[in-house]
Order: C-alpha cells, then structure tokens, then sequence
C-alpha cells in the first residue's frame, strides 16, 4: 500500500499499540526555561529519571533580556525559571547551552543550526512552534508539559495519528514573495483552524526551490492553521545543509543515513485526507489586518469588509478584530501607519531573513516616530550577521541590534508595546495583547518590516526592488 | 488524581470562537516554576480593566454576577488554539472549571485538558446554539455532564459528544500515564537498540 511520508515516520517509530493509542518513540526532545519547570518537579516527586539525558538538549530563549546577558534583567520570577533549567539540567545531566552560550539561541534556530534535527527523526517540544522541524522531514510538534514529563521519564508519547494534508505550491515565486507570503497566504486560504487534526506535507515546485531556512518559516507557522504538524521531503537541499554541522551523522554512518533519508518521501500515489492546491504566481506580500494569522490579505488589497462574509463566525470575529486592530473596512493597507517595527522569532530571525531585512534597511533611514529592533535568533546567527556587517547596516539606518531571544514575539520579558501601539512583526501571532495589552500586531516578511520601518507605513516592498 | 466520572453544574457563556491561549493566560504569568495559582489571572486582559488585577471589568461574562461559581465554560469554534502552555487549562481548572463545551478545540489544547482531568466537549454549531440560549436565558440552568454514557443533558434535552476510547479510559480512571508507560520499559529498550546507530 502507497504511504505518505507521515505514515513511514509513523511506523518507524511506533513502540508498541496501547488501549488505542501509539506508543511513540522520541528521538529529539528540546526543552527550555517556560515548559519544563514543572515537568521535573514531576519527575522529583515520583523520584523519576530522565530516561536518555543524551536525546535532550536545552536552552534559555522565552523569558531572557535582548539588551543583558544577566539572568537577572528582567527580574526575580524570571531569573528564578531560567535558574531552575539550569539546575534541572545539571542535576539529570542534560546539555545545555544557556544565555551567553557561543550555541544558545530560540529552541527553533538553534536546534537546526547544531544538527540536531535530521529527515526522519520525531522530534517534540514544549512549545508549539516545534513544527518548525518539519522542514527537516522529521515529524515534529509541540507539546505539554505533562507530556514534557512523560518524554523525560519514558522517551515517548502516546498518539493517536493525525489525518494527512497536501498543500501543493505550483509554480514559481514572484520576485519581492517570501517564503513567509506563502504560508500565510496558506492560512489565509485555509483558515486559523483549517489544518486542525492534520498533519500538513507541504509540496510543489515552489516549496522544493526553498532554502532550508526558507522551509523551517513555512513549516513553522503551520500551527497557526492549526495542523499538528508540518512536513518537508528531505533532498539534496536538506542533505547539503546538515553535512558537516555538529550533531550530524558523520563518515560511514553519513552514507547510511542519505541512503535511508533518500527513502522519506510521499509514494506517488499515496492518498492525503485534504489536498490544497495554490499557485505561487497568485501571491503577493502578505499582511495581517485581523487577530489571528488566518485574516491576512496581500498588500495590494484593502481591508476586507466582514458585511461580505457568508459565515456568520468568520464575520462576527472579524468584526471584532477590526474594531481591536482600529481599522475600517475598504481602507488601504499602505494606509495604516506603524509605530514599532519588530524583526525576529522562530518564524524569520534566521540570517536570510537579516539579510532580506539589511538589503532594504540600506535603503533609507527608520521613519521618525518609529522604533524599530533586530533580534538574532542565536548567538551563531548574531555572529554571522555581524561578520556581515549587516548590524552596521541596521544600526546606520535607526535600527536597535539587540541579543539573541524570543523577545517581543510573546514579550516574556521587557520588549513589549504599550496600549495602541501598532507593530509590523516577524512574528507568528497578531492575537490580542500578544505583543503587549492592546498593542496591534501586523504578521509580515522581513523585508515588508523593514521596507514598513523607512516609510512609516505598510509598503510594497517591490516598490524598493524595482 | 481522581477519575472523572459525571459532573452537574452552571455553566458560563463565552460566546466567541478561536479563544487563543494568549487570552485564556498572558504571559506575563507564565514565570512561575509550579503549577499552582494560575486560576486569578484567568482571561486577565479581558476580565480586568487594569493591570494589577484590582478593576474587574463589568462587562466581560466572567464578571457577570449571574454566572458567579460556574464550573462549565461555553465557546465556540477552535477554543484553545495557539501556545503549547499548559498553563491554560491549569489556569481554567484552578478557577474552578471541570469542563468546556466548545464547537471546537485546538489540537494540543485537548490534549492538555485530558492530562489535567479537564473535560473537553464538542458539540456541533446548531446543539451549541441551543446552549448558549438556554444559558442567556437561564443562567442557574444546570448542565449533567455524563462521561461513561458520553452524553450533555439540559433539562429534558441529551447532547451525545464523541471521545477518544484512551482519553476516555485515562480521564475515568485518573491513572498515572507516566507509571502505565513504564511498564513497558522493556519494549522500549528493544526498540531502542534497533535503531540505526545515528540514532541510538
């Protein structure tokens, strides 16, 4: 029987069959400071072990300044959780690489950056970004504390499987469309809860011509449509990547591992439960103008009018979107006016998204009455960029370089908006107050920030590429 | 943890879809290390007019004097959706809810609230219509929640809902998942030293 790709990395990793569930097998399990505190407080009081410290890895990236390297800066509860990580880890003999780590960086960037995720692996997290991975063709997804705590003591989970979802990208991109227009162009499409119960396989021309980090952006954001997770086939692209890095497969078992990775693929007649088709031609730069990633628009469209929603949710939430985000329906997206610019997070603070940023902050200079920050989204990606001189280039045009971190995508620290602010993010997620109580938060690429950051408004950034 | 067997009580009205973990639990409370006390700042940005937690906003439903010691919260589509945090349904229980009757859940959401002993409920758009009425109108209306006959009853009306035989079972007998799990320590070893040695 023809398999997709989620039902070969299902079956390689199925333990054994239990009352209805999957026992299934953990072969990556990264931790950090907010999600795991109570996970081995858990473990304590029933004098549990980490079952295989060496498939764990940790690092501090939530609740940590942008601006100190102290544990302290952002006050006593915080420095007490990233303390206890610290703690736990050395305790259950747990690598970890905290803040000011040479390989400390968001759990997302980091992980892939040291090697750690490989195609076919199963990779979890507490944090719900984890789908990020998928870009690897590893199944990866977020999770629970109480399941942080059952991947520590057992080194599984119990699953049931997901339904299957093809999203096939036709085409090629348009020049000025990223790889973070056509995932939310995805959502738009499908919707916030359009993937809810699936595990997405992304495929096509368009996504196969992807970097890696291009993939990671797309499979990043497939919890915003609700998908348990996201998925990528690995190719030459995935293998060229991962050669060399450290925790990669090296010599002999290096041909072992491309030889079986060469495997992980969709059978062509593997069957999907929902099969979406787009066409990258279609899509231009994409801009939230709602509370959540699925009310999205491209930029040269306007605000939409709930009046012409057929369904009665769809409208009553935008609505109410509308009337938190301040906006009118019919209004011009390059209309409404920013007042902070944020580039960074999981989704797009890699070193292409700094470059994309860079190459259009050297444009001009940060509007007047606009602040605007670059957060890396590791200590290696900072270093890079600086070897660049891209933080020059940011600094040069009113731009604040800042230290590797979560930073202002959840604001679990002090990189936060106040009341009304308006933001044009990198982010994930433009849910109420995410960036701040009754801050607006606008969900676009690194270059549309950017280009948003010189004008003072939503721009076109084709008009700059021209 | 005790089991969850049949619950009865009033239920509160939150009537929007696609109720984000941001709302349910802010981050700014997600720096504690236990997994006591999240209960107070339930939907804090809505349910308080200010930031220290002192101006209960007397609009928002929680606040509302008629649906005071409810223990069943009402919503509709994709309730849950966003972070992975578990403190959103410690927060709700802690509060004092036992179960949520929604349209839909978001998938680790769920997952969370069978781990917490937290029932989710689904229901489809037209029964939740009939809910939410029912509870506008009459809001000591009391609601059974029936587990082992996977049923909703309101007055003379019954609503069956679907679960997952394994949630069910976990939910009902209240086990310890991590204890059932280790007991089968030996197949997992087995299947660990099968694994290709890049990943061992």
């Amino acid at each position: 029987m023809p398999k997709t790709l989620y039902d070969k990395i299902w079956q390689a990793h199925s333990v054994s069959h239990l009352e209805g569930d999957t026992l299934l097998y953990i072969d990556r399990h990264l931790i950090h400071e907010v999600t795991s505190p109570q996970a081995f407080a858990g473990l304590a009081e029933k004098q549990r072990k980490v079952r295989r410290p060496d498939k764990t890895f940790a690092t501090m990236d939530h609740s940590i300044s942008t601006r100190s390297l102290a544990l302290d800066a952002c006050g006593p509860a915080n420095r007490l959780q990233l303390q206890t990580l610290a703690d736990n880890c050395e305790q259950h003999g747990i690598t970890l690489y905290p803040v000011g780590h040479q390989k400390q960086g968001i759990v997302h960037v980091m992980g892939p950056e040291l090697g750690l995720i490989q195609p076919g692996m199963t990779v979890v997290c507490g944090d719900s970004h984890t789908a990020t991975h998928g870009a690897f063709g590893a199944l990866a997804f977020g999770i629970g504390t109480s399941q942080v705590e059952h991947v520590l003591a057992t080194q599984t989970l119990k699953q049931s499987k997901a339904r299957s979802m093809l999203v096939d990208v036709q085409g090629t991109l348009p020049q000025g469309v990223t790889a973070k227009d056509i995932v939310l162009a995805i959502i738009g499409e499908i919707g916030h809860a359009g993937a809810t119960g699936h595990v997405i396989e992304y495929a096509g021309e368009a996504i196969r011509n992807l970097s890696m980090e291009e993939r990671m952006t797309i499979c990043n954001m497939s919890i915003e449509a609700g998908a348990k997770a996201g998925l990528i086939a690995p190719d030459q692209t995935t293998f060229d990547y991962l050669k060399g890095r450290e925790y990669a497969p090296t010599e002999s078992q290096w041909d072992a591992a491309v030889a079986y990775w060469k495997t992980l693929y969709s059978d062509a007649d593997a069957e999907f439960d929902t099969v979406v088709t787009l066409n990258a031609a279609d899509i231009a730069p994409q801009v939230t103008w709602g509370t959540n990633p699925g009310q999205v628009t491209g930029i040269n469209q306007p605000v939409p009018d709930p009046a012409s929603m057929q369904d009665a949710i769809e409208r009553d939430s935008a609505i109410k979107a509308l009337k938190y985000m301040d906006l009118q329906p019919g209004q011009a997206l390059t209309d409404i006016a920013v007042n902070h610019v944020f580039i960074g997070s999981c989704t797009n603070s890699r070193i292409e998204d700094l470059r994309a940023a860079a190459k259009i902050a050297r444009q001009g200079k940060v509007a007047s009455g606009v602040t605007a920050i670059v957060v890396p989204g590791s200590a290696a990606v900072k270093q890079q960029a600086e070897a660049e001189a891209l933080d020059k280039i940011f600094i040069d045009a009113g731009f604040e370089w800042r230290l590797p971190g979560c930073s202002m995508c959840l604001g679990m620290n002090d990189d936060l908006l106040g009341p009304g602010d308006r933001c044009a993010s990198t982010s994930n997620r433009n849910f109420e107050g995410r960036q701040g109580r009754g801050a607006r938060t606008h969900l676009v690429s690194p270059a549309m920030a950017a280009a948003a950051a010189l004008t003072g408004h939503f721009t076109d950034v084709r008009t700059f590429q021209g | 943890m005790g089991g969850f067997n049949q619950h009865s009580g009033t239920a509160l009205p939150l009537n929007q879809a696609n109720v984000d973990t941001d709302q349910i639990i802010p981050k700014q409370f997600l720096t504690g290390v236990t997994r006591a006390g999240y209960g107070k700042h339930l939907f804090h940005d809505w349910r308080y007019l200010d930031l220290h937690e002192q101006e209960p906003n007397p609009d928002f439903v929680l606040n509302q004097p008629q649906y005071q010691g409810a223990s069943i919260l009402l919503a509709r589509e994709n309730f849950g959706c966003g972070s992975s945090r578990e403190h959103a349904p410690w927060a709700l229980a802690d509060f004092g809810f036992r179960v949520i009757i929604a349209t839909s859940f978001a998938d680790i959401f769920y997952g969370n609230c069978i781990n917490n002993q937290l029932l989710p409920v689904s229901l489809d758009p037209v029964a939740m219509d009939a809910l939410f009425a029912e509870v506008e109108k009459a809001p000591d209306t009391v609601i059974e929640v029936d587990l082992p006959q996977q049923c909703v009853r309101i007055g003379s009306t019954e609503y069956a809902f679907e679960i997952a035989a394994h949630h069910k079972h976990n939910l009902l007998k209240g086990l310890d998942a991590i204890g059932q799990t280790l007991e089968h320590e030996a197949t997992i070893a087995a299947f660990e030293s099968a694994q290709p040695a890049w990943l061992k």
